[in-house]
């Protein structure tokens, strides 16, 4: 079947199985290995992307149900070099053991900000409860997120997400999973 | 792991729908937000010939008002019933439980209708719309049908739906002004109860008017715990009578022994957490 699909700012066609999933087909056929997959449950949410600004588990859509819409995985945060403020916070307060986790847990992140920007910790653990961090790494991610929140104004989850989609066009991919 | 290959239709109205599912036969399978069902079809549990994905109907989402009820459109997503105003503020059980399933990113996708259909005993929707009297209309080759849930929820994952027909809504009578409270037990974060109870109570003058309590995976189907609430319904709100009434909790219940609990143990979590619910709902 024959889906457009629009990927960090990015206009994709191709043809896909209708078996196919979002995650597979980000990852093996666009190349988007920034979005991993880490279980065979829909448990782990390390494979959390956001389809049409709200954030789901790329292995429980598929690729065919994102025909005309529009994707954001973890690969299309930066912009020019710099890195999202919520991936900044989770550098800087080392959110993170061996990374696998970090890509859909900053993506949940974002989604929860855009909905709470400035959540307790309670809200927080609250709003990544799809999201598994088997080193158990949870308190940094905790700080991490509640740093976000400070450092962006109120209500700036989905605006700094939305920043002039044209300059997507010719970046330099980051790539945020998989560890450092 | 990649789901065994199948045909894949997505109708933009009710009538393709059901005609897209009749002409599938046995082997076709409706997904509405595929929460359930993609994992299911990855783990080749299922592997139907034909999926007929509802996400395009965009007449089956949304909350309207419907007089003395509310119409909630099978494909309105939990994300959805959650923050609806007529759903907070006319059967807040429904806000309360769509809270506890799953996570924010299943609720994003997955749908009120789609829990309902799927009929996972352990599913947090069924009891608190079995509590509240809720109505499922069904559409078929044949036309409308309603359908109560206390008729509606048969067995372990099977409903009154016949094989060519779609839940497209779901009447929900209004009790504005209730108090309500879910009450969900399981061991971690995201993981399905164990036993739950929805309860929404009316309170006058200092007595329980009303008292409505469902119970979640206390058997196959959702459970009206009917002794709980003949218990309660008349009597002050008082801590005594609530102890007394969640006594009778376990009543006529059949529920399961599996790894996460024995019957027994149900039984057991079942009258303790039917106490904490009234108990809050009284005060909600």
């Amino acid at each position: 079947m024959r889906i457009t699909v629009t990927v960090d700012g990015m206009d994709y066609g191709d043809e896909v199985e209708p078996r196919t999933l979002l995650v597979h087909y980000l990852r093996e056929r666009l190349g988007k290995t920034g979005t991993v997959v880490g279980c065979d449950t829909s448990n782990c949410g390390a494979c959390t992307v956001h389809l049409d600004g709200h954030s789901v588990k790329s292995c429980a859509v598929l690729a065919v149900q994102a025909n005309g819409r529009e994707v954001t995985t973890i690969e299309g945060l930066a912009r020019d070099g710099q890195l999202h403020p919520v991936q900044e916070a989770f550098h800087q307060n080392h959110a993170l053991q061996c990374g696998f986790c970090t890509p859909g847990m900053i993506m949940q992140a974002i989604d929860l900000l855009a909905d709470n920007p400035d959540p307790d910790e309670d809200q927080v653990r609250h709003g990544l409860e799809g999201n598994l961090c088997r080193c158990t790494g949870y308190q940094n991610i905790v700080n991490a997120v509640r740093d976000a929140a400070h450092r962006m104004s109120p209500g700036a989850g989905p605006d700094a997400e939305r920043v002039d989609e044209t300059k997507l066009v010719g970046r330099t991919p980051m790539h945020a999973g998989g560890g450092e | 792991m990649i789901p065994a290959a199948f045909d894949y239709v997505a109708p933009t109205t009710v009538d393709e729908a059901v005609r897209a599912l009749a002409a599938g036969g046995e082997d076709a399978k409706v997904m509405a937000g595929g929460q359930s069902l993609i994992p299911v079809l990855r783990m080749r549990l299922a592997a139907p010939t034909l999926v007929v994905d509802l996400s395009g109907l965009t007449e089956l989402t949304g909350v309207h008002d419907n007089g003395d009820s509310l119409r909630i459109g099978a494909m309105t997503t939990h994300y959805e019933v959650q923050r609806d105003p007529l759903v907070r503020e006319h059967a807040r059980l429904l806000c309360l439980a769509t809270d506890t399933v799953a996570d924010p990113q299943v609720r994003h996708r997955g749908t009120f209708g789609g829990s309902l259909a799927h009929a996972d005993p352990a599913g947090d929707l069924l009891a608190p719309a079995l509590a509240l009297d809720a109505v499922m209309v069904c559409v078929g080759p044949s036309g409308t049908r309603e359908v109560p849930a206390a008729s509606f929820f048969l067995d372990y994952f099977t409903t009154a739906l016949a094989p060519d027909e779609l839940l497209t809504h779901v009447r929900v009578p209004k009790l504005t002004g209730w108090g309500a409270h879910y009450e969900k037990f399981n061991r971690v974060a995201q993981a399905w109860s164990i036993v739950a109870v929805a309860a929404a109570l009316r309170v006058s003058g200092g007595r329980i008017a009303d008292a409505r309590v469902g119970l979640t995976n206390m058997a196959g189907t959702p459970v009206r715990a009917r002794g709980v609430e003949e218990a309660l319904v008349g009597q002050p709100a008082s801590a005594e009578v609530i102890t007394t009434a969640a006594s009778h909790a376990a009543e006529g219940t059949d529920p399961a022994s599996d790894g996460n609990a024995d019957a027994e143990y149900r039984s057991h979590l079942a009258r303790v957490l039917t106490e904490r619910a009234v108990t809050a709902a009284v005060s909600a």
